[in-house]
C-alpha cells in the first residue's frame, strides 16, 4: 500500500502533505483563471503583451517632474504618474505627520478650548468619506479662489489663483556643491548626535543638540554661498493676458489646485487616525514613568522628549504605518479631480487609449503593492530602532 | 488520520479535474449567435450607454433613459425581443465601456463612441455603423474676447475628458499650432463642466454635439460660446464585441432601418399602413416582402416592430436632439438625400 509510507508515525509527512495539497489546489486556481482569461482574450481577438509600453503617448499631462510630451511613451506616462502619486503622497504624509501629532498632543491638553478644538477636529474629518472631502477642498475651495487678475498676492512674488499657485523658480549655479554641503552637514551632525549620547551616558551632561544641528545646518551650505560659487536666483511669476479677460501667470512655477487639494485632503482626514494614535500612544505610558523621571530632577521637556516620547513610539508607529498605507493607497482617488497620478494617468488614458485592461491594471496593482512594501519595509526598521533593545 | 490524507489527496484531483473541464468554456460559437441566444434567454438587451449626456443617452429623474443612443438599444429590443423598452442600461465612463463590452457585461455599446482604427481593429471591438457624425469643438467664455481657436494662446488652459480621443485631438490641435497649453483631464463630464464653471480652465473641449448638451448644465449657459471651429472627425457609432457576426448585422441593420425607413418616409405612425405600399423597397422594410429577417434567425416583422416602436432615424433626431435645443440644425447628421451624409446600404 502505498499510504503505509504516510502513517500515523510519520509526522513529518503528515504535516506537510496537506500543506503541499493546499499550494496545489491554489496554483490550480490561478493557472485556471489564467489559461481561461487567456482563452477569452484569443476568442475575441484580443492579443496580450507589454510591447505597448514603448509605444508613443500622443497624449499630454498637466503637471510632471519629469520632462514629459506627447511624443514619449506609455511608460514613461506611467512614471509620471507614479511619481506625481509618490509626490502626492509623500506631502500628505509629510503633513499628516505634523498635523496629527500636534491634534494628537492638544487632546491632551489641559486647557479646555485646544483640547475641544483637537476633539472636534477629529471627530468631524474622520468620519467624513474622503472623497467628498476632496471634492470639497477643490470645488468648494476652488470657486472660492480668485481668478489669476485678481490672484491673492504674497509680496508680489507669489500668487494663489484658482488656475493654481504660482511660487518663484529657484535658479541655481553649482547646484552639486550646494547638495554635497547638505550632505556634509547632515553627516556633522550625526556624529554631534552620537557624541552627545555618549557624553549623556557617560557622564550625565547635556549637550545642546538642537542648536548645534540647527545651526550646523544653516551655517556649512552658507559657507558654500560664500565661498564656493553657490548662488540661488529667483524666476517670478508675471501675469500675462491672454485675450481682454483671460489671463495666466508666465514664469515660476505652478503648484496646480488638484494637487493642493488632494494633499490638504489627504491630510487633513489621514491627520486625524494619527491624532488618535499619538493619544493613545502617550496615554499608553505609565503615570509611574512620568513620576519616576520628575523625582529625579528632570523639567517637563525633558520628560517628553527622554522618558514620555521614546517609550509613546513604540505604540504609535505600528499603527501609524498603516494610515501611510492608507494614505498612499487613498492617493488613487486623485483622479476624480483630475489630478494626474498613476490612476488617472496610466489605469485611466493609457488604459483607454490602448485597451490593454489586464495588462496595465496589473502594472498598477503591482506598483501600488511596491509602493506599500516599500513603507511597511522601512516603518519596520524605524520601529525596530524606536523598540525596547534588551540588553 | 488515513481518512484525512486521503480527503486531501482527492481534493488535489478534484481541483485539478476542474482545471481540467473548465478550459472548454469561454468560446464564441462561429455560426450560431450566442449573443442572442443569450439575449433571448434573459429577455432583455444588455445595453451601456453614458453616464448621462444630454440628446444621447441621459436619465431622467424616474430613471428611464432616453437619447439617439437610447434608440439604438431600444431598436435592436424590437428587433429581438419585439419589446423596445426590453433594455437594462448600464451607465459606463468613457474608461469601462470597452472593457464592459469585451467582457460580456454589455452586449452593444451605444455611448456616443468615436470610430477609430485602433480602437476597431486592435482591442477586440467592432462598430457597426454611424449614428451621429460629430467633430470636436471649443467652448469658452462670451466675454473672453475670443472668437476664433486663432485667439488661443499659450498659457491657455483647458479642460476636457480622460480616456477619449478629444485628449488626443486636443494635443494634435495645439501642437500644430505650435501653441503651449495646460491640459486638466477629468474622468466624468459632469466634473469637467464644473471645473470649467469655476474658471478653473479657460477653454472646454470636446464633440461640439456634447459642448452644446453640456452648455445647459452650466450656471449660466448664456455666458459661453462655441467657436466655429470644428477640429476633427468624430464620427460616433454603436460598437459591439469582435467575434459574433450574426450579433454584429443585427445591430448594424437596426441602426440601418432607422436611417433607410427616414430615407422612404416610413415612420412610427404611417409603417403599418405601408405594408401594400407599391414601393418594394418600403415593403421589404416593413416586412411584407421578402425574407430579410431569416438572415439573422429573426422574424419577418423585425424592422415593422423597430419603425413602429422606436421611429425613424429623423424622429428620433428630432425627438432628443433638435426639440431639446441641443443642436437643431441636422449639418451632416441628414440624409444624403437631402445634403447631408447620412448614407446607409439597401436592405434587401
Amino acid at each position: 500500500m502505498i499510504f503505509k509510507k504516510f502513517n500515523i508515525e510519520n509526522k513529518k509527512a503528515r504535516d506537510l502533505i496537506p500543506q503541499v495539497i493546499t499550494v496545489l489546489a491554489l496554483l490550480s486556481v490561478i493557472i485556471y483563471f489564467a489559461t481561461n482569461a487567456q482563452i477569452n482574450m484569443g476568442n475575441r481577438g484580443i492579443s496580450f503583451g507589454f510591447g505597448f509600453l514603448n509605444q508613443e503617448a500622443s497624449f499630454d499631462i498637466t503637471f510632471s517632474m519629469i520632462e514629459y510630451d506627447g511624443s514619449r511613451s506609455y511608460g514613461r506616462a506611467f512614471l509620471v504618474g507614479l511619481l506625481n502619486t509618490i509626490l502626492v503622497s509623500a506631502i500628505g504624509i509629510f503633513f499628516a505627520t505634523i498635523a496629527g501629532v500636534i491634534v494628537g498632543v492638544s487632546r491632551l491638553s489641559d486647557n479646555y478650548l485646544i483640547a475641544k478644538v483637537a476633539e472636534w477636529y477629529v471627530e468631524i474629518f474622520r468620519n467624513i468619506p474622503l472623497i467628498l472631502q476632496i471634492f470639497f477642498w477643490y470645488f468648494a475651495a476652488l470657486r472660492a479662489l480668485p481668478l489669476p487678475e485678481n490672484g491673492i498676492s504674497f509680496n508680489d512674488i507669489s500668487f494663489l489663483t484658482i488656475k493654481g499657485w504660482y511660487v518663484p523658480k529657484f535658479i541655481w549655479t553649482n547646484f552639486n556643491i550646494f547638495i554635497l554641503s547638505v550632505i556634509a552637514a547632515f553627516i556633522a551632525i550625526y556624529f554631534v548626535n552620537s557624541y552627545a549620547t555618549k557624553q549623556r551616558e557617560q557622564f550625565g551632561k547635556q549637550l545642546p543638540t538642537t542648536t548645534i544641528s540647527l545651526s550646523t545646518l544653516i551655517l556649512i551650505p552658507l559657507i558654500t554661498f560664500l565661498f564656493f560659487g553657490v548662488s540661488l536666483n529667483f524666476e517670478y511669476p508675471v501675469l500675462k493676458q491672454l485675450s481682454p479677460t483671460v489671463y495666466t501667470y508666465e514664469g515660476g512655477v505652478s503648484i496646480i489646485p488638484e494637487l493642493i487639494a488632494l494633499a490638504l485632503a489627504l491630510s487633513m482626514y489621514t491627520a486625524t487616525f494619527i491624532a488618535e494614535n499619538v493619544r493613545a500612544g502617550i496615554l499608553g505610558v505609565s503615570k509611574g514613568q512620568k513620576e519616576a523621571a520628575a523625582s529625579i530632577g528632570l523639567n517637563k521637556n525633558q520628560i517628553l522628549k527622554l522618558v514620555v516620547m521614546p517609550q509613546a513610539l513604540r505604540i504609535i508607529i505600528p499603527p501609524t504605518t498603516n494610515q501611510y498605507l492608507n494614505l498612499t493607497k487613498n492617493s488613487s482617488l486623485a483622479a476624480a479631480i483630475a489630478y494626474p497620478d498613476i490612476v488617472l494617468v496610466f489605469a485611466g488614458t493609457a488604459l483607454m487609449q490602448t485597451g490593454r485592461a489586464i495588462e496595465i491594471i496589473s502594472i498598477t496593482m503591482l506598483t501600488y503593492l511596491t509602493l506599500s512594501i516599500l513603507i511597511s519595509i522601512f516603518m519596520n526598521w524605524y520601529n525596530k530602532k524606536m523598540a525596547i533593545k534588551e540588553k | 488520520m488515513m481518512k484525512s490524507i486521503k480527503t486531501w489527496i482527492l481534493i488535489g484531483f478534484a481541483s485539478l479535474l476542474l482545471v481540467a473541464c473548465g478550459q472548454g468554456g469561454g468560446g464564441a460559437g462561429s455560426k450560431k449567435s450566442k449573443t442572442l441566444d443569450n439575449t433571448k434567454k434573459a429577455g432583455f438587451v444588455k445595453c451601456g450607454v453614458s453616464q448621462g449626456l444630454p440628446g444621447f443617452s441621459n436619465a431622467d429623474a424616474s430613471g428611464n433613459w432616453s437619447g439617439i443612443d437610447v434608440d439604438v438599444c431600444r431598436a435592436v429590443a424590437a428587433a429581438v425581443l419585439g419589446d423596445a423598452d426590453k433594455v437594462k442600461y448600464t451607465p459606463l465612463s468613457a474608461k469601462e465601456r470597452f472593457t464592459a463590452l469585451t467582457s460580456g457585461e454589455i452586449d452593444v455599446l451605444a455611448r456616443n463612441t468615436t470610430w477609430t482604427l485602433s480602437r476597431d481593429a486592435d482591442i477586440g471591438l467592432t462598430f457597426v455603423g454611424v449614428n451621429f457624425y460629430d467633430g470636436q469643438g471649443f467652448m469658452v467664455r462670451k466675454n473672453s474676447g475670443i472668437n476664433s481657436v486663432n485667439d488661443f494662446k499659450d498659457g491657455i488652459s483647458a479642460c476636457t475628458n480622460t480616456g477619449t480621443t478629444t485628449e488626443l485631438n486636443m494635443r494634435d490641435f495645439f501642437n500644430s499650432k505650435n501653441i503651449k497649453y495646460e491640459p486638466i483631464a477629468f474622468e466624468k463630464a459632469d466634473e469637467v463642466v464644473q471645473a470649467y464653471d469655476a474658471g478653473r480652465c479657460d477653454t472646454y473641449t470636446t464633440d461640439k454635439s456634447g459642448l452644446a448638451a453640456q452648455r445647459t448644465k452650466m450656471s449660466n449657459p448664456d455666458d459661453h460660446k462655441v467657436l466655429p471651429e470644428t477640429i476633427s472627425k468624430e464620427p460616433l457609432g454603436p460598437v459591439v464585441r469582435q467575434g459574433d457576426a450574426v450579433w454584429e448585422d443585427i445591430v448594424r441593420w437596426s441602426l440601418n432601418t432607422m436611417i433607410e425607413a427616414e430615407e422612404y418616409g416610413v415612420n412610427s405612425s404611417n409603417a403599418s399602413s405601408l405594408k401594400d405600399s407599391d414601393n418594394p423597397a418600403i415593403k421589404r422594410l416593413v416586412g411584407s416582402e421578402g425574407e430579410l429577417g431569416a438572415a439573422f434567425g429573426l422574424d419577418n416583422d423585425w424592422s415593422l416592430r423597430i419603425i413602429e416602436q422606436v421611429g425613424n432615424y429623423g424622429e428620433s433626431y428630432k425627438k432628443h436632439i433638435a426639440d431639446t435645443g441641443i443642436l437643431p440644425n441636422r449639418g451632416p447628421n441628414q440624409l444624403w438625400t437631402k445634403g447631408g451624409i447620412l448614407y446607409v446600404p439597401p436592405a434587401r
